[in-house]
C-alpha cells in the first residue's frame, strides 16, 4: 500500500514539476534567445543586447536607482513597523486589531488607483522635500506593509516576545538594547523575508513609478524596450535572474539560522512541529 | 499570551504616553494610505467646480468603460481559476517533498520573484516566446504549425490571460503552501487505519479542510489579476479595454480636464470590488487557519 | 524614557533620509539675467550671458524625444558635447499631450516640450514667449507672433511597411490595409487621442478613404473597419516593434521610416498620391520650467544651423530649410535624400488640427474597442 501510494506520489511530482518547469522555463529561454539576434535576417549572433547595457545610460541610471531603493524601502520599514509592532504586542494589545487591519488595506487599494491619490502628496514632496526618484522609498513602504507585517508578525508569534523582553528589561536593558540584541536575533528569518519579498517587489515595480513620472528600473527598461529591443529584453531577462539568485542564496542563510534557534525554544509552536514530523503527505 | 497582566505594572503613567510609540506608524500610514484614498473617494463625489454631485459615477455608464469593466471582470475571474488550480497542484508537488530542500527554495524563491515582477518584463518575456517573431512562434512556424493563423491572439483577452497565469500561478503557490504545510500526516494515516482511499482521504478529509483557503486563494488571485496595471500597459502599448489602463487614460487626456473626477469615480468603483474581495478571502482564512495553524 | 529607543531611533532615521535626499537635489544657479522671463537672447546678454546662465543651472530636462526620431540622438549629444550641460531625457515614446500633463511644478518637469499641433495651440498658457536669433528665418505661418511656440522641422505622413511580410510585396492604396493579407499587421505610431503622429496618421487615413482635412470622421471609420478586419495591432510602432517584427504595417512620418529602414533592409515607404498631409512639430517653453537659462539655451541651438541640418540629416524638413537654402548653409547632400514626395501636399490648420484632435478624443475609444 504505502509503496504504490509513494511510487503514484513521486509520479505526479515529476510530471508537474516538470510540465510547469516548461511553462516557466520556455520564456526565460525565449528572453535569452531574443536578446541575442543579429540585426538582419540571417545575422550572427551577438551579445550586443547585453553589453550595451552598460552603455545606456538611462538604463544605469534606473538600475542604481531600483537597488537604492531596494536598500533603503526595506530598512525603512523595519524601522518603522517592527519597533510598532513590538510596541502594540507588549504594551498596546487592543491596537493590534487595527494594525493589522491598516497593514492588510493596501492589498485592496490597486497601485493604480492608489497613485490616483498620491499623485497631489507627491507634487508637494517633489518641491518641498525632493525631486529625487528615491522619494518613492515613502509609497513603496505602504505596497509592501501587507506582505512585511504577515512575515514580522509569524515571527513575533513565534518567539515569546513578552518574557524574553522582560527578561532583558529586568536586567537593565534599554529598549534599543531589547530590539537589537533580543528581538532581531530571535526573528532573524522572518526579518529576512520580510526584507527580501520587499526587495523583489521594489525591483519589480513598475506602476507607481510610471504614474508618477519617476524613472525606476522596470520603466526605464521600458522605455528601452520601445526603441531597442535587445537591451531591453536582456535587462528584464538580468533583473529576473537577479532578484531570484537573490532571494534564493538568503533563502539558504534565513533558513538554516531560523532552524538552530527554533530548536532550542522551550515552547513549541506550530512550525517547530512541521519539522519533527518530517514525512510529508 | 497574558497582555493584561502586562500592562498593569507601569500604573497611571502608561496610559497617558505608551500610544505615543504608535504614533510614527499611524503618522506615516495616515499620510501615504489614508490620505489618498480619502482623496478619491472625496475627489469622485465633487465636480470640478467644488459641488457635490453623483455624475461622475453616472458616466460609468459609457458602453467603453462597461466594456472595461467586463473585460477586466473576465481575464480576472478566468485567470484566478487556472492560476489557482495550477497553482495548487504545484503547491501541492513541492510540499510533499523535503521541507528544507532544494526544490521547495528554488520554487519559492522563483515564486516570490514572478509573484511582484509582472509587468515590463513578462511582456517582453510573451513577445520573445510567443510574439510574430518569437522563438516559439517561430519554432512552430518551421514544422508548419502558425499559431496565428486565426488572428493575432496576444493582444486579445486570451493572451492576456495567459501572460497573468505567470504571475497567479506563483502567487497561489505561496500563498496556498502555508496551508498545506499544516495537513498533518497522523490524518492521512489515521484515514487509511480506517480503510480509506486516497480519493477518500481528498474527498473527505484534507478537500474540506483546504477548500476554504482555496477558495480563498482563488479571491485574492482574482483582486491582484483585477488591480494589474503594469502587464497590460506595457503589452498594449496603444491601449486596450481594461479598467486600469482606461483608469490611466483618464489621468492623462483631456478629459481629465475637464472631468476630474470620472478617473477619481473608477478608482473607487475598483476599490469597492477589491475590498469586498479581499474581505471574503479574509474570512475564508480564518476559517481555514483554524485547523491548520 | 518613555520617549523609547524605537522612536528615536526612527526619527533619527528620518532625518538621516531627509538630509541625504537634501544633500541629493540641488537647487538651481544664481542666472546672472533673470532667463525666467527673457524672451531673447539679448534679455541676458547675448548668446554668451545665456551660455554661463544655463551652465550655471547645470542640466536640462527634455521628454519624448527618441534617439531615433529626425536625428534627436545626434542633436542631444551635439548640445551636451558643445555646452558641457547634461540633458535628462525622460519618457522618449511619450506623446505631445503626455509632455504637456508633464508639467507639474516639480523639478522633475521638462523644460522644453517638442508637441504637435493641436496641443500646442491648446496650451499656449503653460509656455512662456521667447525668440531664438535667427527668428526672421521662421515664416510668418509657422509660428506665434510672441514666440510662445514655434515650428522646429515637419514631413509628411506615410505608411512604413516590410515588404517581405506584404502580400504582392508592395501597398498600392490605403484601402489595401484591409485585405485579408494584413491579418494583424497595422498599426499607428501613436495614440491618436494623445500623439500628433498618430492623428495625422488617422487624417491621412480619412483623406485617402474620400474625407477631408476638415471631416476626420472617415478615418476613425476606416480604423474600425480595420479593427473589425483583424488587422489592427493595439500596439505602438516604434523602433523595436519594426524591429521585433510586431507591428509591419506602420503609419508614420516619412522621416522615421528612414531610420527604420536601417533596422530592418526591406523596409520601404509609401505615401499615398491622393492624400499627402505635411505636417510640422512646434517647440514650446516650459513658462515654470526648472532650468530657464538651459532651456532657452536648447532653443537657440536647435535654431542655428547646426541644430537644423541635424534634422535634415534624420529626413525630416526643418523649418529654416527656406532661408538656409537662399544662405547656402543647408546640407546639401541630406537635403538630396530627403524622401521623395508624390504630389502636392496638403497640410493642415491649427484650427483643422484641432477640430480633427477634438473628434477622435471623442470617438476613438469606442471605434477601436
Amino acid at each position: 500500500m504505502q509503496r504504490s501510494r509513494r511510487l503514484k506520489l513521486l509520479i505526479f511530482r515529476w510530471v508537474v514539476l516538470v510540465v510547469v518547469g516548461v511553462f516557466f522555463l520556455a520564456p526565460l529561454a525565449a528572453m535569452f534567445e531574443f536578446s541575442t539576434r543579429g540585426n538582419a535576417i540571417n545575422a550572427p549572433r551577438t551579445l550586443e543586447g547585453w553589453t550595451l547595457v552598460g552603455q545606456t545610460p538611462g538604463l544605469v541610471k534606473g538600475i542604481i536607482v531600483s537597488l537604492e531603493l531596494a536598500v533603503i524601502t526595506p530598512l525603512a520599514m523595519l524601522v518603522l513597523l517592527l519597533p510598532t509592532m513590538v510596541w502594540v504586542r507588549l504594551r498596546l494589545p487592543s491596537l493590534k486589531r487595527i494594525v493589522e487591519f491598516v497593514c492588510l488595506l493596501p492589498l485592496t487599494v490597486p497601485a493604480i488607483a492608489l497613485v490616483v491619490g498620491l499623485k497631489p502628496i507627491y507634487i508637494w514632496i517633489e518641491i518641498n522635500v525632493s525631486p529625487l526618484t528615491q522619494v518613492l522609498a515613502f509609497a513603496y513602504l505602504i505596497l509592501i506593509l501587507p506582505y512585511s507585517y504577515r512575515t514580522l508578525d509569524a515571527g513575533l508569534a513565534a518567539m515569546d516576545l513578552k518574557t524574553l523582553s522582560e527578561a532583558a528589561r529586568s536586567l537593565g536593558a534599554g529598549w534599543a538594547t531589547v530590539m537589537l540584541r533580543v528581538v532581531v536575533p530571535n526573528m532573524s528569518s522572518a526579518i529576512l523575508n520580510a526584507s527580501l519579498l520587499s526587495v523583489a517587489l521594489v525591483l519589480g515595480e513598475y506602476t507607481v513609478a510610471n504614474l508618477l513620472n519617476f524613472q525606476n528600473l522596470q520603466v526605464e527598461i521600458q522605455y528601452v524596450s520601445l526603441t531597442t529591443s535587445n537591451t531591453a529584453t536582456a535587462v528584464a531577462l538580468g533583473s529576473l535572474l537577479f532578484a531570484f539568485i537573490l532571494l534564493l542564496v538568503l533563502s539558504f542563510i534565513g533558513r538554516s539560522r531560523g532552524r538552530r534557534t527554533r530548536a532550542e525554544e522551550i515552547i513549541p509552536s506550530s512550525a517547530s512541529s512541521a519539522g519533527i514530523w518530517g514525512q510529508r503527505v | 499570551m497574558a497582555s493584561t497582566t502586562a500592562a498593569r505594572p507601569s500604573g497611571g503613567r502608561r496610559f497617558s504616553l505608551s500610544w505615543v510609540g504608535a504614533v510614527p506608524f499611524f503618522a506615516y500610514v495616515g499620510l501615504f494610505l489614508l490620505l489618498p484614498t480619502g482623496i478619491i473617494v472625496v475627489g469622485s463625489f465633487f465636480t470640478k467646480d467644488g459641488s457635490l454631485t453623483l455624475a461622475n459615477f453616472a458616466d460609468i455608464d459609457k458602453p467603453y468603460i462597461i466594456k472595461s469593466f467586463t473585460n477586466s471582470l473576465i481575464i480576472s475571474s478566468v485567470s484566478a481559476a487556472i492560476g489557482a488550480v495550477v497553482g495548487a497542484v504545484l503547491a501541492y508537488a513541492v510540499v510533499t517533498g523535503d521541507p528544507n530542500g532544494t526544490l521547495r527554495r528554488l520554487v519559492t524563491s522563483a515564486a516570490g520573484v514572478l509573484a511582484q515582477f509582472g509587468g515590463v518584463a513578462l511582456a517582453i518575456a510573451l513577445i520573445a516566446t510567443v510574439g510574430s517573431e518569437g522563438f516559439v512562434t517561430k519554432f512552430l512556424l518551421a514544422r508548419g504549425l502558425n499559431i496565428y493563423a486565426g488572428g493575432l491572439w496576444i493582444y486579445e483577452p486570451i493572451g492576456i490571460i495567459l501572460v497573468y497565469l505567470y504571475f497567479q500561478i506563483p502567487l497561489m503557490v505561496l500563498v496556498f503552501l502555508p496551508a498545506l504545510d499544516g495537513l498533518r500526516p497522523q490524518w492521512r494515516e489515521a484515514t487509511e487505519s480506517l480503510g480509506g482511499s486516497t480519493w477518500h482521504y481528498w474527498r473527505y478529509v484534507a478537500g474540506p479542510l483546504l477548500a476554504p483557503s482555496f477558495l480563498g486563494c482563488t479571491l485574492l488571485l482574482f483582486a491582484n489579476a483585477f488591480s494589474a496595471y503594469a502587464t497590460v500597459a506595457a503589452l498594449l502599448t496603444q491601449g486596450g479595454v481594461y479598467i486600469t489602463l482606461e483608469i490611466q487614460n483618464l489621468l492623462t487626456s483631456e478629459t481629465e480636464q475637464t472631468q476630474p473626477g470620472l478617473a477619481q469615480a473608477l478608482a473607487l468603483t475598483m476599490i469597492v470590488i477589491v475590498v469586498l474581495v479581499t474581505s471574503l478571502y479574509t474570512v475564508l482564512q480564518s476559517r481555514t487557519s483554524k485547523w491548520l495553524r | 524614557m518613555k520617549w523609547s529607543s524605537p522612536v528615536r531611533q526612527l526619527g533619527l532615521a528620518v532625518v538621516a533620509f531627509l538630509l541625504v535626499a537634501a544633500c541629493g537635489s540641488s537647487p538651481g544657479g544664481t542666472a546672472s539675467c533673470n532667463a525666467k522671463t527673457a524672451t531673447s537672447a539679448t534679455d541676458c546678454g547675448g548668446i554668451d550671458g545665456l551660455v554661463t546662465a544655463a551652465k550655471a543651472e547645470g542640466a536640462l530636462n527634455v521628454i519624448a524625444l527618441p534617439p531615433d526620431w529626425a536625428n534627436y540622438g545626434a542633436v542631444i549629444a551635439g548640445f551636451t558635447a558643445k555646452y558641457g550641460i547634461p540633458i535628462n531625457s525622460a519618457n522618449p515614446n511619450g506623446s505631445s499631450q503626455q509632455e504637456v500633463d508633464a508639467f507639474d511644478g516639480t523639478p522633475n518637469a521638462p523644460d522644453v516640450v517638442d508637441v504637435g499641433q493641436a496641443v500646442a495651440l491648446a496650451n499656449t498658457a503653460k509656455f512662456a514667449p521667447y525668440k531664438v536669433a535667427t527668428w526672421n528665418d521662421i515664416p510668418a505661418g509657422a509660428k506665434e507672433p510672441t514666440g510662445l511656440w514655434f515650428n522646429d522641422y515637419g514631413g509628411y505622413m506615410g505608411i512604413g511597411y516590410d515588404s517581405s511580410k506584404v502580400p504582392g510585396g508592395t501597398i498600392s492604396s490605403v484601402a489595401d490595409l484591409l485585405g485579408s493579407g494584413f491579418k494583424g499587421k497595422v498599426a499607428l505610431a501613436g495614440d491618436p487621442t494623445k500623439s500628433n503622429q498618430g492623428l495625422n496618421g488617422v487624417i491621412m487615413a480619412g483623406v485617402a478613404n474620400g474625407g477631408s482635412l476638415d471631416d476626420v470622421s472617415k478615418g476613425v471609420d476606416f480604423f474600425k473597419q480595420l479593427k473589425k478586419a483583424g488587422n489592427y495591432v493595439p500596439v505602438v510602432g516604434t523602433a523595436a516593434t519594426v524591429k521585433a517584427g510586431q507591428t509591419p504595417v506602420l503609419f508614420e512620418w516619412d522621416y522615421l521610416s528612414t531610420s527604420h529602414g536601417k533596422d530592418v533592409s526591406t523596409w520601404k515607404i509609401f505615401v499615398p498620391s491622393n492624400a499627402i498631409i505635411g505636417g510640422y512639430y512646434s517647440q514650446a517653453i516650459n513658462k515654470a520650467a526648472p532650468h530657464p537659462a538651459a532651456a532657452r539655451l536648447w532653443m537657440e541651438y536647435l535654431y542655428s544651423d547646426a541644430g537644423q541640418n541635424l534634422w535634415l540629416k534624420g529626413g525630416a524638413r526643418p523649418v529654416r530649410m527656406a532661408a538656409m537654402t537662399t544662405a547656402g548653409t543647408l546640407d546639401a547632400a541630406a537635403a538630396a535624400a530627403l524622401p521623395q514626395v508624390p504630389g502636392t501636399p496638403q497640410v493642415p490648420t491649427g484650427d483643422q488640427t484641432s477640430k480633427a484632435s477634438a473628434y477622435v478624443v471623442a470617438n476613438w475609444s469606442q471605434a477601436v474597442s
